[in-house]
């Protein structure tokens, strides 16, 4: 994969009346990535999507596409296209002439316009729906014809706004995989949107995760998994257990931490957290071990009682009420612990390494 | 659910009764061989549309209400065309201001509107005729076809230009291709419906017309002489029926396609 960022957000605001709903927002994205943009409703994902497609225009700040600045380009001399979250088919033509609609201007023999939209048709699987109308396409069907009628136009970047939100959730999982393949053999930028953790996970590069007009982190997806930034971060991406911490003292780049259920640890100072900071301990449940006796396998083993057993299929989760702590703690396992129920005593057991210091 | 003794229906049948039995009459003694109209029917008779199909005066006054009524149906609904673009699409300023100001026509007493525009008229030296006629059969059709209008744009997702925009056309060609095709069946409602209004008007053709009759000035005309009245209602019968057409018309297209409305916004 090439290197070049081809897209560029730089110092971008964007405020509807005293509603500031993206706060200097820098971005880079690269040429070919599939780059998410991810967090919960009203973080400013969208707004991020639309001022890049050229419906929005920000309050402060530049975009770049390929060294050119777009800022103030209209939609329709920008070099991107958009699937949109209703898919926006037009209704009062069939689905060749919604795949056409783009073309107009290319002026192309009726022959090389029937084979584009061919084409398209084939990539998503949709051959022979030349005739049919939207209200005759089923959402999954809609949502192939928007995506052939943007690619047809063989964009530079192709801008996707929730495009599988309306979706069941085994066409959401075959469409997701469609896309990624779809993406790699195009080789073309994408930039999706979505509010699904796991989609965002699957299916990206790299996913930028947004909470109230601010990317709080830019990285790929095991990296966000395994090194959230923060609390939120780390909350919004899979499951997590969150500990009360109290940050003792830094020495020689050695933590002393009092956490609540554990006692005072020694951790290793992997993030420059600083004395000041505010700061949690997370693990994630796949990383805690429950046993029946102590496992001196690891370095840590607190005694808990089961409370609560979640089964899942391919995982089961267990959750523990720790002896000496009001916390409740999650662990999840994919072997079957069938020895143990509700209300059993037991022992979790984890490597210190797993914990996560997490600001605030 | 209501039984035949029930008030509620007996107080249908009598205002349905009120309502249409004095219009059903017109039809009756259009064919009704005698200058009075008054029971008993005397003979069936052609006569009076007969008569009528060779009055000249009629004819002119026809004609020049039609002329009218084009002219004051297209001019309102391109108007009110715009105006629901700007209020359905645009933050507008003043936008209850402006809104109010457009519809103020409905309430505004059509006197008031024609001695307005006759004191303007007459007093920029300007003769009366069919032109201040059009220009207020303008104003007073351009609030309904603004209705008619807001609710159908009011019906298709914004979307659906966005999309347009976005496989780039800019907004001439988004309009010519998005927005046109899907508020035809608005803008016809529109024009039929303003056709209708200005066809029917009286009071603003009234006071502004001067000897230029529209239809309705030249039926009311006719009714001082008692020997021109039944061929008036051999006209009053062709209009009823023509304008009820004109006004289902317009209001079968104005559904039209709303019932499908689900399917161009999936997943709001």
């Amino acid at each position: 994969m090439s290197t070049k960022n081809y897209i560029k957000i730089k110092n971008l605001s964007k405020s509807f009346g005293d509603v500031e709903v993206l706060k200097n927002i820098n971005l880079e994205v690269e040429e070919g990535e599939f780059f998410s943009l991810l967090g919960p409703s009203g973080c400013g994902k969208t707004t991020l999507l639309r001022i890049l497609a050229g419906f929005e225009y920000p309050s402060e700040g530049e975009v770049f596409f390929d060294d050119a600045n777009v800022t103030s380009l209209p939609p329709n001399l920008r070099p991107s296209n958009m699937v949109f979250q209703n898919y926006a088919i037009f209704p009062h033509i069939n689905v060749q002439r919604n795949i056409e609609f783009g073309l107009r201007k290319e002026n192309l023999s009726k022959a090389e316009m029937g084979e584009r939209v061919e084409n398209a048709l084939k990539m998503v699987q949709l051959e022979g729906y030349e005739n049919r109308y939207s209200n005759q396409l089923s959402g999954g069907q809609r949502q192939r014809i928007a995506l052939a009628r943007a690619l047809v136009k063989q964009p530079k970047v192709l801008l996707l706004d929730e495009p599988l939100g309306a979706l069941d959730k085994k066409l959401r999982e075959e469409m997701q995989i469609e896309l990624r393949n779809l993406q790699k053999s195009l080789g073309i930028t994408f930039i999706f949107v979505t509010h699904d953790q796991e989609e965002a996970m699957t299916m990206s590069d790299r996913i930028a995760v947004m909470d109230e007009g601010n990317i709080l982190q830019v990285s790929p997806p095991r990296e966000i998994y395994h090194n959230p930034k923060n609390k939120f971060v780390s909350q919004f991406i899979g499951n997590i257990n969150i500990l009360d911490a109290d940050l003792k003292s830094i020495a020689n780049d050695i933590i002393s931490i009092s956490v609540d259920g554990f006692g005072l640890m020694q951790l290793k100072n992997h993030q420059n957290i600083i004395e000041s900071d505010q700061v949690n301990i997370a693990i994630r449940p796949e990383e805690i071990n429950i046993s029946k006796v102590s496992d001196s396998k690891y370095d840590c083993n607190f005694k808990g009682k089961v409370k609560n057993i979640s089964f899942y299929g391919e995982s089961t989760y267990f959750y523990i009420q720790l002896d000496n702590s009001e916390k409740i703690l999650m662990v999840s396992t994919n072997e079957s612990k069938e020895t143990f129920s509700e209300n059993d005593s037991c022992f979790v057991n984890f490597n210190s390494t797993n914990l996560k210091i997490i600001k605030d | 659910m209501y039984n035949k003794n029930n008030t509620l229906f007996i107080y249908c049948v009598f205002y349905f009764a009120f309502l249409y039995i004095p219009v059903l009459l017109l039809p009756i003694f259009s064919f009704n061989d005698s200058f009075h109209m008054v029971f008993p029917l005397k003979g069936f008779t052609f006569d009076w549309y007969i008569q009528m199909w060779n009055k000249s005066r009629l004819h002119q006054a026809l004609f020049n209400s039609i002329k009218v009524g084009i002219i004051a149906s297209v001019v309102s609904t391109f108007i009110a065309l715009f105006a629901a673009k700007a209020f359905t699409r645009y933050k507008v300023k003043f936008h209850g201001l402006s809104y109010g100001a457009i519809l103020l026509p409905f309430i505004i007493p059509e006197i008031i509107i024609a001695v307005a525009l006759i004191v303007i008229w007459t007093s920029m030296g300007l003769k009366l005729g069919l032109i201040p006629v059009t220009i207020s059969h303008i104003l007073f059709c351009t609030p309904f076809c603004m209705l008619i209008l807001i609710s159908r744009m009011e019906g298709f997702d914004k979307s659906l230009e966005e999309a347009s925009m976005d496989l780039g056309e800019n907004s001439f060609w988004t309009f010519w291709r998005v927005t046109f095709p899907l508020l035809l069946p608005g803008i016809i409602a529109s024009l039929l419906l303003a056709f209708v209004i200005s066809f029917d008007e009286f009071i603003l053709a009234f006071f502004l017309s001067s000897s230029d009759q529209t239809l309705p000035i030249y039926m009311w005309s006719q009714l001082r002489f008692p020997k021109k009245f039944p061929h008036i209602l051999a006209l009053g019968a062709i209009i009823i029926i023509v304008t009820s057409l004109i006004v289902m018309t317009a209001y079968w297209l104005r559904n039209l396609g709303q019932g499908k409305k689900k399917d161009f916004s999936i997943g709001i």
